[in-house]
């Protein structure tokens, strides 16, 4: 993401683990792209057929926590499912947001999983618009 | 950091006087360089742990501290119920009593060299490891609680290694107070199929040789000698605990307002000790500290067993189980008075010294063992509690070298493959599933341990016994 696109996402340093940020036109395309960043501190995107497809409900009582909530809720389908997802969907709804995943199962020597990501955290969130009309969601993750 | 903002006490010890909030000042124990390359959050990190309720003497962060979550890693802060104090699910952290483990083998390093393929490749067989991998031990929901219940004195009992061996554990292997019924459905869920797995990350199984000794007769009570061969488990609480940090993190950063908790940081989330969710908390993560013992246990006989079929003379023996991320309740002296606190330690390491009634009675004499892990291709390291290292920190000391560099850079810097071929030209066997999990832990993406471990003697937190070198690494 070296310029601002209108879509987006990247990671950003954080010590021992590492900082996911998207960006999106919409608060929901953001919380898509931040998916996409943890996703990609497990695996390459490219590498994960968007084959299955989960869906999950979370509610929060402010955005921050909601963008921590949805990413932890794919840690969670990750872990269970033993799954790996490349694609998401997001409806913010009313004090929540409805979410859908797409991935497969984890195929070791094809996806190369790098490391399993213990939680995402309220280190460094944020879920800002610019003055660009951006929206921006970040946060730290766990690994 | 800049040096400029903290007051010398000592060549090891570096004090941050109460400013704002801060009900205790800070206290850092590191040389300079190890100040100077610290990253500017464990600053800002230790002293918003000073500012929380209850918090007693000191906020305290270990040599090899860094910017963590709410406390920084290597941190240390000890809380007072009496006066109000909390428990912060922040300043446990996720991976809830992650680990190391350290068992003898009976064997010269030199016998382990000459097998050391085979032995590599077995252990990379049976010891499940990386993303995704699952044990072969699934617990159903009775199981489920008597394993959050008895902790590695359930895995004994399952027939995972020797009732001896428990007295060499923290806590004797079972932590007491722990509530399964606090502990989630989806938390159970997430552990069904990874009890007995490493994980992945800086997560590892190392077979290692002793290379040299700093404190003989300390290493002769330990029963270590220079060119034995020793493997260190570095593990904790799995999906179990990961889940459980999640939902009390959440919990308490929305429940900290309703206490009236100001928090400089949401990171810092906490709760009153004497509080509905600070007990609820608490019975979760004593469950959770059971957890990672048991997964330890489990896969340290998995460790005997490959042992057994490849070096069938060797003989293996726990030397010490330590957990670095806790909250334990512990009596120590404040201001001339013994006070029970809730002493939280974020990647640091219990280093209790000579005498201490919770050492059994083979080590009472000298102190805990205090297992610093390195890996892959640099040394971990034995220490032993001092007695001196309860005016220090409560008794702790560190746990690692920590990061010089985020993943991402060194994914960029070297290739997995590079890595491994380069470690077996130094004759370290390296198994893992991932090549990039691999180049993301090379071993010049970490800290000099040798300079954390010289700084945390030096400070008086703990006293060297014994350097290990690699021969052989399993990584998640």
């Amino acid at each position: 993401m070296a310029e601002r696109k209108e879509s987006g996402w990247e990671h950003f340093p954080h010590g021992a683990d590492i900082g996911v940020r998207g960006v999106g036109v919409t608060k929901a395309v953001a919380f898509e792209q931040a998916a996409c960043a943890m996703m990609a501190v497990v695996a390459d995107l490219d590498r994960i057929k968007p084959q299955g497809r989960i869906e999950v409900l979370c509610t929060a009582p402010d955005d921050e926590l909601l963008l921590v909530e949805w990413l932890n809720a794919l840690v969670y389908e990750m872990a269970v499912r033993r799954m790996l997802f490349s694609r998401f969907a997001v409806e913010i709804q009313k004090n929540g947001l409805r979410g859908t995943a797409w991935g497969e199962g984890i195929d070791v020597e094809r996806h190369e999983p790098a490391i399993e990501i213990k939680g995402a955290t309220v280190t460094a969130v944020g879920v800002t618009q610019g003055s660009d009309g951006l929206w921006l969601a970040q946060c730290v993750v766990d690994v | 950091m800049e040096i400029s903002s903290l007051e010398r006490l000592s060549d090891t010890a570096w004090r941050i006087a109460p400013f704002g909030a801060m009900r205790v000042p800070a206290v850092i124990y590191a040389d300079e360089a190890l100040i100077r390359d610290m990253d500017d959050k464990v600053f800002e990190q230790v002293t918003n742990v000073a500012t929380l309720p209850g918090i007693v003497e000191a906020s305290y962060a270990m040599p090899d501290a860094h910017w963590g979550y709410g406390f920084p890693i290597g941190g240390v802060a000890a809380f007072d119920p009496g006066k109000g104090g909390v428990i912060s699910a922040g300043g446990v952290g996720f991976d809830i009593s992650c680990g190391v483990r350290t068992l003898l083998t009976g064997l010269d390093a030199a016998e382990v060299k000459q097998q050391r393929q085979p032995l590599a490749d077995a252990l990379f067989e049976r010891i499940p490891a990386g993303v995704g991998s699952t044990g072969r031990v699934h617990l159903n929901e009775p199981q489920m609680d008597a394993m959050l219940r008895g902790g590695a004195r359930w895995a004994v009992e399952q027939g995972y290694g020797d009732p001896d061996e428990l007295q060499r554990i923290e806590e004797r292997g079972h932590m007491a107070g722990a509530v399964p019924e606090n502990v989630s459905v989806k938390a159970r869920k997430r552990q069904r199929n990874e009890m007995g797995t490493l994980g992945s990350g800086n997560h590892y199984l190392e077979v290692q040789e002793i290379v040299e000794l700093f404190d003989v007769d300390t290493a002769r009570v330990f029963g270590l000698d220079r060119g034995m061969a020793v493997v260190s488990i570095h593990c904790g609480s799995r999906g179990l605990g990961h889940q459980i940090g999640t939902e009390f993190l959440r919990d308490m950063a929305i429940a900290a307002a309703d206490q009236g908790i100001v928090l400089p940081d949401r990171e810092l989330a906490c709760a009153a000790i004497d509080s509905e969710i600070g007990h609820r908390y608490l019975g979760a993560m004593r469950a959770a500290i059971n957890c990672a013992m048991a997964n330890r246990q489990i896969i340290g006989e998995l460790t005997r067993s490959v042992f057994t079929d490849v070096l069938p003379s060797a003989r293996l023996r726990l030397l010490y189980d330590v957990s670095h991320n806790t909250c334990k309740i512990e009596a120590h002296e404040v201001g001339g008075v013994r006070l029970e606190l809730y002493v939280h330690r974020k990647g640091a390491t219990r280093a209790f010294g000579p005498g201490n009634p919770a050492l059994p009675d083979a080590l009472r004499d000298v102190g805990q063992p205090v297992l610093i892990g390195g890996s892959m291709g640099t040394c971990s390291y034995v220490l032993v509690g001092t007695a001196e290292s309860e005016t220090r920190a409560f008794s702790s000391a560190c746990h690692g070298a920590g990061r010089q560099m985020s993943r991402h850079q060194a994914y960029r810097r070297w290739k997995g493959r590079q890595v491994v071929d380069d470690l077996a030209a130094r004759g370290i066997i390296v198994r893992s599933p991932s090549s990039r999990g691999v180049a993301e832990e090379a071993p010049g993406a970490y800290k000099d341990v040798d300079a954390v471990v010289d700084a945390a003697e030096r400070a008086g937190l703990a006293r060297k016994v014994a350097r290990l070198s690699p021969i052989a690494c399993i990584k998640g």
